[in-house]
């Protein structure tokens, strides 16, 4: 701790009216490279020559192509490991398919016979509300019933019902996996260690990145897809784990000691039930993320809802789209209330009752079950029942297009040609010794010598493996997002910050916003805004506005009262309040809040690559659909390196300016 | 008081250290001769336990006391080996507790030892009922048998009819009670009790602190019992440490510690001691000098607040007796002295 103090505190490089000069000095030299001719650099260093490059690409590809061809532990070969975890996990999936979405059949092809039908919608629909029910009450009931009808109703039954088998067996996994990470984490400091850089990196790697590797060792197919999903949500259980044990307190745990516990019962009798709370956080998480990347896993054979988006998207059949992704949004928010109110279920009720009547429960969803084998529509729900808002969709965006193309036109260009592009032509116009230059003097001045290096070394990776314009472009793209993400976020933030009726509004708001899988983002704008730089900013923005909203506020409400009741008592107006005292004191939390928007719109990044952008996320995809591990995993972990430099930057700002304000 | 042979000291420790820091544990095996408090200091390390040796004896009330941040919590986690500490021994039964492996030692909390803490320690997720049976649960004693052994304990504590209660739903005093009938459970031989009064309002500090001396009345188990309250030493100790910085500063009754205070420090804390509770005329008499006039006889370890008003009613001193015979004369003057709080005779 000290030494952090000593570091913090110690004199900067350059002292302040120097400093201002210096990064004067750099944004005149910027402009420069941007307007004047005369100061265009050599071509090699706006985009490194092919011959310079480190073959990082290639070596990843025959890295893989070893392990997956050669690699051999004496008993067995890779790829017999990477069959045999296949096989396992092959096992539940198939069945919870079968239960929830295929039946169970024999036979392969046309020449299959149904033995017996999946879980009849109707039998779903009663056990869903019971559990509804059970675990929040009749508005959750109500709540569930209108989810699971919509499904229905609308014809996304059987899609989602595969994507929620999929979650069902990734679920269990993520919890059981990020628990014993945690755990042995917890309990050995070097695991511990070795353990935090892996979660940080999976944390920051794009989502498509994870699917590359498992793509190719396992193949295209729900196992394969399987299998990234429950890679994507374990880091952030295992985080979460690792952060609930340690917050246990340190009495109870010896409590537990003096008892007499063994290190097992320990974990298991003490903490892990005093840890509840956060744990049950930690699980709803997973289940959130599980479907957020089921979604996305559609891409190397997940099926289900996310299928079903992606190929509208693809086609552009915007109806389709969106009725699909509505039930994506259905399922999410059913999802997330249910475990929710079970999570606070668990910390409130006194004897944890069971599932009353679920003796009855089982007894009618069984008997349903039998009948559907004699009833057809009860088996599947008939075509004829279905409804589809598809048309009505379809009619919309061609009224919009008809009587507002040219509205939309006008502003998507205007922001285009006076926004956009100028700044992608700056960016694209400075030479990368140059932002080498300046990322390592920003570095240095905030975070130290350490970071500088890292990020210099960063910033070299990325240009000598040939990502340097993917990667600017990217810059670019995040850039103008997370600008105006922030433009309307921090002031959203200010004004519902000391208003709680506003408030409760607002983070009604962002809570659905940030359920929701980040596909479903795209569809609406698509909708709107066809392909291009525009929509793909458009729905980052989207994504990523929340968290600029949530620590806004939470800053500008934690302002201690009583500096507030001071300056009142000095004659303040409301207006010099929040200028003067609630906004510079919450600074830091608002870059906290600018640092995870910055996250969100690079995750969000690579999945605009659908719509058709020109940056590392597209790299990613084009070598997804290339089935290229090299190629993807250099643009991921390009990706992941802006990240990291990002994070870091702004974390170390953020804790500098709280210890210059005092707050700790 | 005469000396216990040394077989009955329940618990010792000799030159116990406990040292916070990044080199605390190479520190004291590098040199031959225990650190200054300076040297300690100059190598960056904290001393929360510092040479410590006590002897606690079986059946008695033994009570670390001392400002916050003095090492009484470390000090008592050292003795039941919660904290594992830099040097030193500590013999439990004449045993080498820190030489006993883990599976033993496991054992030995499970069935010898118990404690309880400042804050309660109660495991949120479970009825008071469980709670209690927590300690023989993990043991694997049947349901039927913990639960009636828990039920035992509730009552002896006066929980009765709150067995399915959670912990949140009880008051401080309560919590605090279902922590000691837990201690209680497996019937330990050695009771830690860490503060167990302060987080708890006065009045039912007080209600408490009568609670306890009820049930060591029954119980009669060898305990050490922590606490920065000097009154709360008084009321429960048979003897008292002090600590300061780590250290023990005086061992001692309560009276002997007023009697005569080691240093400054102690003098601090019994200052404001209820004396005529403490002190017994023992402490306050003068030499009988050949044939005074006695209006009375007075046993030499009865209290001053016992005889006070007698000899006030008197006219002429009382003999203090020890064995049938006189070792002393109390007066008017010296009762005086210990209600006005004046300097005490030397005796
Ligand atoms: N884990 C630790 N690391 C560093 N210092 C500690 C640690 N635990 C206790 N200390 C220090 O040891 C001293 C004694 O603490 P403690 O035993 O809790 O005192 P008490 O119980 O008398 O209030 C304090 O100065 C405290 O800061
Ligand atoms: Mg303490």
């Amino acid at each position: 701790m000290q030494t952090t103090a000593h570091r913090i505190a110690a004199p900067t490089r350059f002292s302040p009216p120097w400093r201002r000069a210096f990064w004067f000095g750099v944004l005149i030299i910027a402009f420069a490279f941007a307007f004047l001719q005369t100061a265009k650099p050599p071509d090699w260093m706006l985009d490194l020559p092919r011959e310079h490059w480190l073959p990082l690409q290639a070596g990843i590809s025959a890295a893989m192509k070893w392990l997956v061809e050669t690699a051999n532990f004496g008993l067995f070969t890779f790829s017999e490991a990477t069959r045999f975890v296949a096989y396992l996990l092959d096992q539940p999936l198939a069945l919870a398919t079968a239960v929830f979405a295929h039946g169970f059949t024999q036979g392969h092809g046309s020449a299959a016979i149904e033995l017996m039908p999946p879980l009849p919608w109707l039998a779903a629909l009663l056990a869903a509300c019971a559990i509804a029910l059970h675990a929040g009450g009749v508005r959750l009931a109500v709540l569930a019933a209108g989810a699971m009808g919509y499904l229905i109703v609308f014809g996304q039954w059987q899609s989602a019902m595969q994507t929620f088998a999929s979650i069902v067996i990734a679920v269990p996994f993520g919890v059981v996996g990020g628990l014993l990470l945690g755990i042995a984490g917890h309990r050995s400091a070097r695991f511990h260690k070795a353990l935090m850089p892996i979660l940080d990196a999976m944390q920051t790697v794009p989502i498509f990145a994870y699917l590359l590797p498992i793509l190719f060792l396992f193949g295209f197919g729900p196992v394969a897809a399987l299998l990234a999903t429950i890679m994507y949500a374990l880091p952030p259980m295992a985080r979460v784990t690792l952060l609930a044990l340690s917050a246990v307190p340190t009495e109870l745990v010896e409590a537990g000691r003096m008892a007499g516990c063994t290190p097992r019962q320990l974990i298991a009798r003490v903490m892990i039930p005093a840890a509840r709370a956060p744990l049950m956080t930690g699980v709803n998480q997973v289940i959130m993320l599980s479907l957020n990347m089921v979604i996305i896993a559609s891409m190397i054979g997940a099926g289900g809802l996310g299928y079903d988006v992606l190929a509208s998207l693809r086609q552009l059949d915007i109806g389709g789209g969106l009725e699909a992704g509505t039930a994506i949004v259905v399922l999410a928010i059913t999802l997330d209330r249910v475990s929710q109110a079970y999570a606070k279920r668990a910390l409130e009720v006194r004897r944890r009752g069971a599932l009353r009547y679920r003796w009855v429960l089982l007894g009618i969803v069984v008997a349903l079950w039998l009948a559907a084998l004699k009833i057809e529509p009860l088996r599947h729900y008939p075509e004829s029942w279905t409804l589809s808002t598809g048309v009505f969709w379809d009619d919309l965006v061609e009224w919009l297009n008809v009587n507002y193309f040219d509205s939309f036109e006008a502003v998507k260009t205007a922001i285009l040609l006076k926004f956009m592009i100028p700044v992608k032509r700056f960016l694209l116009a400075q030479p990368w010794p140059f932002v080498l230059f300046c990322v390592m003097a920003a570095a240095l001045s905030i975070a130290g010598l350490r970071r500088a290096v890292i990020a210099g070394i960063f910033v070299l990776t990325i240009v000598f493996t040939g990502l340097w314009q993917p990667a600017i472009v990217s810059v670019y793209l995040t850039g103008v997002s997370v600008l105006l993400a922030v433009a309307m976020g921090v002031p959203i933030g200010i004004a519902s910050g000391t208003r709680p009726r506003l408030w409760k509004f607002v983070e009604v708001m962002i809570d659905t916003l940030q359920t929701l899988p980040s596909f479903v983002y795209l569809i609406p704008v698509v909708m709107l805004f066809r392909v291009g730089d525009f929509t793909a900013m458009f729905a980052i923005i989207l994504y990523a506005l929340a968290p600029a909203i949530r620590y806004t506020a939470l800053g500008i409400r934690e302002v201690d009262p009583g500096v507030i009741e001071a300056a009142t008592a000095m004659g303040a107006t409301r207006m010099q309040i929040m200028l003067r005292i609630r906004l510079p004191l919450a600074l830091p939390s608002i870059l906290l809040g600018i640092n995870q928007t910055i996250m969100l719109a690079l995750s969000m990044l690579v999945i605009t690559a659908l719509v058709g952008t020109r940056d590392l996320g597209q790299e990613v995809y084009i070598a997804l659909v290339k089935a290229d591990v090299g190629r993807g995993l250099t643009a991921g972990i390009g990706v992941a390196m802006i990240a990291m430099i990002a994070d870091r930057l702004m974390m170390a700002s953020a804790v500098r300016m709280k210890r210059r304000l005092g707050l700790g | 008081m005469t000396l216990l042979p040394d077989d009955a000291n329940k618990l010792s420790c000799r030159s116990v250290w406990k040292l916070y820091g990044e080199a605390a544990g190479n520190f004291l095996g590098a040199r031959a001769s225990p650190p200054t408090p300076e040297e300690i200091r100059s190598a960056g390390l904290i001393a929360a336990v510092a040479d410590v040796s006590i002897d606690v004896r079986a059946g008695e009330i033994f009570v670390i006391m001392g400002l916050s941040g003095s090492g009484k919590s470390t000090l008592v986690r050292c003795l039941s080996r919660l904290i594992e500490p830099t040097a030193g021994q500590i013999l439990f039964d004449g045993r080498d507790l820190l030489a006993v492996p883990e599976k033993e030692l496991i054992e030995i909390r499970r069935h010898r030892m118990g404690m309880v803490f400042q804050n309660f320690a109660l495991l949120p997720h479970l009825s008071v009922l469980d709670n209690v049976a927590f300690p023989l649960a993990i043991q694997g004693v049947e349901r039927s048998r913990r639960e009636a052994r828990a039920r035992e304990m509730i009552d002896l504590v006066g929980l009765q009819e709150r067995e399915y209660y959670l912990p949140r739903e009880l008051s401080g005093g309560q919590q605090q009670r279902v922590g000691i009938a837990r201690s209680l459970a497996v019937g330990p031989e050695l009771w830690f009790l860490d503060e167990p009064f302060s987080a708890l309002d006065p009045l039912i500090r007080r209600e408490m602190q009568n609670e306890f001396i009820r049930l060591q009345g029954l119980l009669k188990k060898t305990i050490v019992f922590i606490t920065h309250d000097f009154d709360e030493a008084v009321r429960l100790a048979d003897r008292v440490a002090i600590m300061r910085d780590g250290r023990i500063i005086q061992v001692g009754t309560a009276e002997e510690l007023i009697v005569s205070p080691a240093d400054d420090y102690v003098a601090n804390f019994t200052r404001d001691a209820p004396r005529a509770r403490i002190l017994s005329a023992r402490a306050i008499m003068r030499a009988a000098t050949g044939t005074a006039q006695v209006a009375g006889n007075v046993d030499a370890d009865t209290k001053v607040c016992d005889f006070a008003a007698a000899l006030e009613a008197a006219s002429q001193p009382f003999a203090v007796i020890e064995h049938g015979r006189v070792i002393g004369l109390v007066d008017r003057a010296a009762v005086m002295a210990v209600f006005v709080g004046a300097g005490l005779r030397e005796r």
